[in-house]
């Protein structure tokens, strides 16, 4: 038996450095990386968990909002939510928040998803390919004072007031049921996200923030000033509002560099050990000749 | 609860905690490993041991903490902690740390490690570094206050970013708390000589607790295993597809060792998540590590430069494995692997014929 009461989802997301694909052009001759090289993308896992909550939505009814905290062109991925299908967008986004370590995001993301009211699900990727901590998710959850599912790989149902899902985990799998509202981080193994959908993509390409007005109507010259877009905007649905440290009501001490407990004592260049090394030629004579050696130094064999 | 004066008694002496992980009367070795390296850090610090074990008639674990390096167990038998749940478990160390103020609480980098700690420094409020590479003791100085901080816990971890190891600290709040992966330290070997306090703690549970419940688990044994390995060839993303990746199991078994893969491998799904080596998979030291077709990000290198002879084979010859390797093959996966096993093999056959 499924409820028919409607589920209201919360998605947690992050725009992240394709960490993934790294090209040749991103390092640099000393090995490290440029990282303002790499594109900007929907931290993958992120993804999935939006398909869990759209797939609610499909079963349950109900609500997907899904919120950013970052800088502004983080909205990139905000208009992504849209197209593949949320409802609603916010996106978190002040120099204040500048700085956070992951307990001080996690203080910021309970202060906006409680600004936003009711809820049942709260959803995020496990983690975010430019750190891996996991650790957003479960602070997150503990600031909200609700329950967590990590590593949670398959909904079974959401009935009577409970979510029975599958946790993936290293050597095997649990199933646990837990009373909403609670927390689901989601692995990448859980679903296969639906691509943007073109009907959506059309109805919605306009969604903008106000940062992004006055590129906005450079490409739309017919809106005169910013206030006449924002007003075509917001009749229509399109305005992606932007909430600061103040709209949530953060203290300046509980977020940001302020906020964080962890600070970086130093960054060190690894330098490689050059270790004592061969070039083998790939040519099966110079391949024998290795081999012959590692059985030689009783390395194989 | 302890009351002001135990408090006080705890006060004096500073200590280390490592959170015990246990399934079918087994600790995890990586709780054991820490246990180890809190030994090591407690020695130079003159602190004190303390394994956090919770569970349900798990007595007979304690003692094997102690025989690994710990002074002291905090043992919560309970019914209710008898498989591992996010809030009954977080309750009991929530409440122990905030009486008994630990420095540092070290916990594996398992998935349920990794549930636990942040949910436990978020409620202390605390600093929590994952999957860290190393852990050392330092001091640290804070130059607009002008003050210095002394023994802080270094967390050391790759950053993102190419060749960059950062080095964190938490100076103002404690415990000073980390995650580090199986492997990553060295596990000690037992000690039956060692003695240590089993101290029994009473949780007070909250109804809220129980919001979740396990239906059911089913552990699988791994049949991977990576970190005893005397020979792993690793494959990466130069490893063009399924066919590509079985020549490495053709060698492995020619070897007599493990098939191991880069991240890169892994999420492009040609091979499980088992296999991988790294900061965030298994750190490895075998005698033989064959690198193939990986470019060697540090987050890789990390779990493998202690291996004892590098062969590395990558189209790209300036692949950052190829300054760490003892053979640099540049050349294409799929010939070179194919060589080496050819050769392999006839070498075992003029073995045969020879004897």
């Amino acid at each position: 038996m499924t409820d028919s009461r409607p589920i209201h989802c919360v998605v947690l997301v992050k725009q992240v450095p394709d960490t993934h694909n790294i090209t040749g052009e991103v390092m640099t001759k000393d090995g490290t990386m440029n990282r303002n090289a790499l594109p900007a993308i929907f931290n993958p896992e992120d993804l999935n968990a939006l398909e869990m909550a759209l797939e609610i939505k499909g079963r349950h009814g109900g609500t997907v909002t899904v919120i950013t905290m970052g800088p502004p062109k983080a909205a990139n991925i905000l208009r992504e939510a849209l197209f593949r299908g949320a409802d609603k967008v916010v996106l978190l986004t002040d120099r204040k928040f500048a700085g956070a370590d992951t307990l001080a995001t996690s203080v910021a993301l309970q202060k906006a998803v409680e600004k936003l009211g009711q809820f049942d699900l709260v959803l995020c990727g496990r983690q975010a390919i430019d750190g891996d901590t996991a650790q957003v998710g479960p602070q997150t959850a503990e600031k909200l004072g609700i329950p967590q599912i990590t590593y949670a790989e398959s909904i079974i149902e959401i009935a009577g007031g409970k979510i029975t899902a599958q946790r993936a985990l290293d050597s095997g799998s649990e199933i646990v049921r837990c009373t909403l509202p609670c927390l689901l981080t989601v692995v990448g193994s859980a679903n296969m996200p639906r691509p943007a959908s073109v009907r959506r993509q059309m109805e919605r390409k306009l969604a903008a923030a106000p940062n992004e007005y006055p590129a906005l109507r450079k490409q739309w010259p017919e809106f005169e000033s910013d206030q006449e877009l924002e007003a075509y905007l917001t009749a229509h649905d399109l305005k992606i509002p932007i909430w600061t440290a103040e709209d949530i009501g953060a203290t300046e001490g509980s977020i940001g560099l302020a906020g964080s407990p962890t600070q970086v004592h130093r960054i060190n260049f690894v330098v490689l050990e050059s270790t004592e090394s061969k070039t083998i030629s790939p040519t099966p004579e110079a391949i024998a000749a290795m081999v012959a050696e590692l059985v030689h130094e009783y390395i194989v064999g | 609860m302890s009351t002001s004066s135990g408090r006080r008694e705890m006060a004096e002496q500073k200590s280390i905690w490592v959170f015990i992980e246990h399934t079918d009367d087994h600790i995890a070795d990586v709780s054991l490993e820490l246990t180890g390296k809190a030994r090591e850090l407690a020695d130079q610090l003159g602190y004190e041991v303390v394994g956090l074990l919770c569970g349900h008639d798990v007595d007979a674990l304690a003692q094997d903490v102690i025989h690994h390096g710990a002074n002291r167990v905090l043992l919560a038998d309970h019914e209710e902690l008898a498989l591992y749940r996010t809030l009954p478990y977080a309750r009991v160390a929530i409440a122990e740390a905030r009486a008994r103020k630990p420095e540092i609480f070290l916990i594996g980098g398992t998935p349920n490690g990794r549930d636990f700690a942040p949910r436990v420094a978020s409620a202390l409020r605390c600093g929590l570094t994952a999957d860290c590479t190393d852990l050392q003791i330092g001091d640290y100085y804070i130059k607009k206050e002008d003050k210095t901080y002394k023994d802080l816990l270094y967390q050391i971890r790759p950053a993102f970013g190419g060749n960059l190891i950062a080095t964190i600290v938490n100076p103002h709040t404690r415990p000073q708390m980390a995650t580090v992966r199986e492997g990553v330290m060295r596990k000690p070997a037992a000690d039956a000589a060692r003695h240590g306090v089993v101290e029994k703690v009473t949780p007070s549970f909250e109804p809220g607790d129980f919001a979740l419940e396990v239906l059911s688990r089913q552990v699988r044994k791994s049949t991977v295993k990576l970190k005893d390995a005397p020979v792993i060839v690793a494959g990466g993303a130069g490893v063009a597809g399924a066919e590509e990746f079985a020549l490495l199991r053709d060698l492995a078994n020619l070897l007599g060792g493990e098939v191991g893969a880069s991240r890169a491998a892994v999420d492009a799904g040609m091979i499980d998540r088992a296999h991988q080596v790294g900061q965030t998979g298994t750190t490895v030291r075998p005698r033989l590590y064959i690198a193939a077709g990986i470019s060697g990000a540090i987050q890789h290198r990390a779990g493998m430069d202690q291996s004892s002879k590098i062969i590395a084979i990558n189209t790209d010859p300036n692949a950052p494995m190829f300054q760490i390797a003892h053979y640099r093959i540049v050349g294409d996966v799929a010939e070179v692997l194919p060589m080496i096993i050819k050769s392999l093999r006839e070498r075992s056959m003029d073995q045969r014929d020879a004897e």
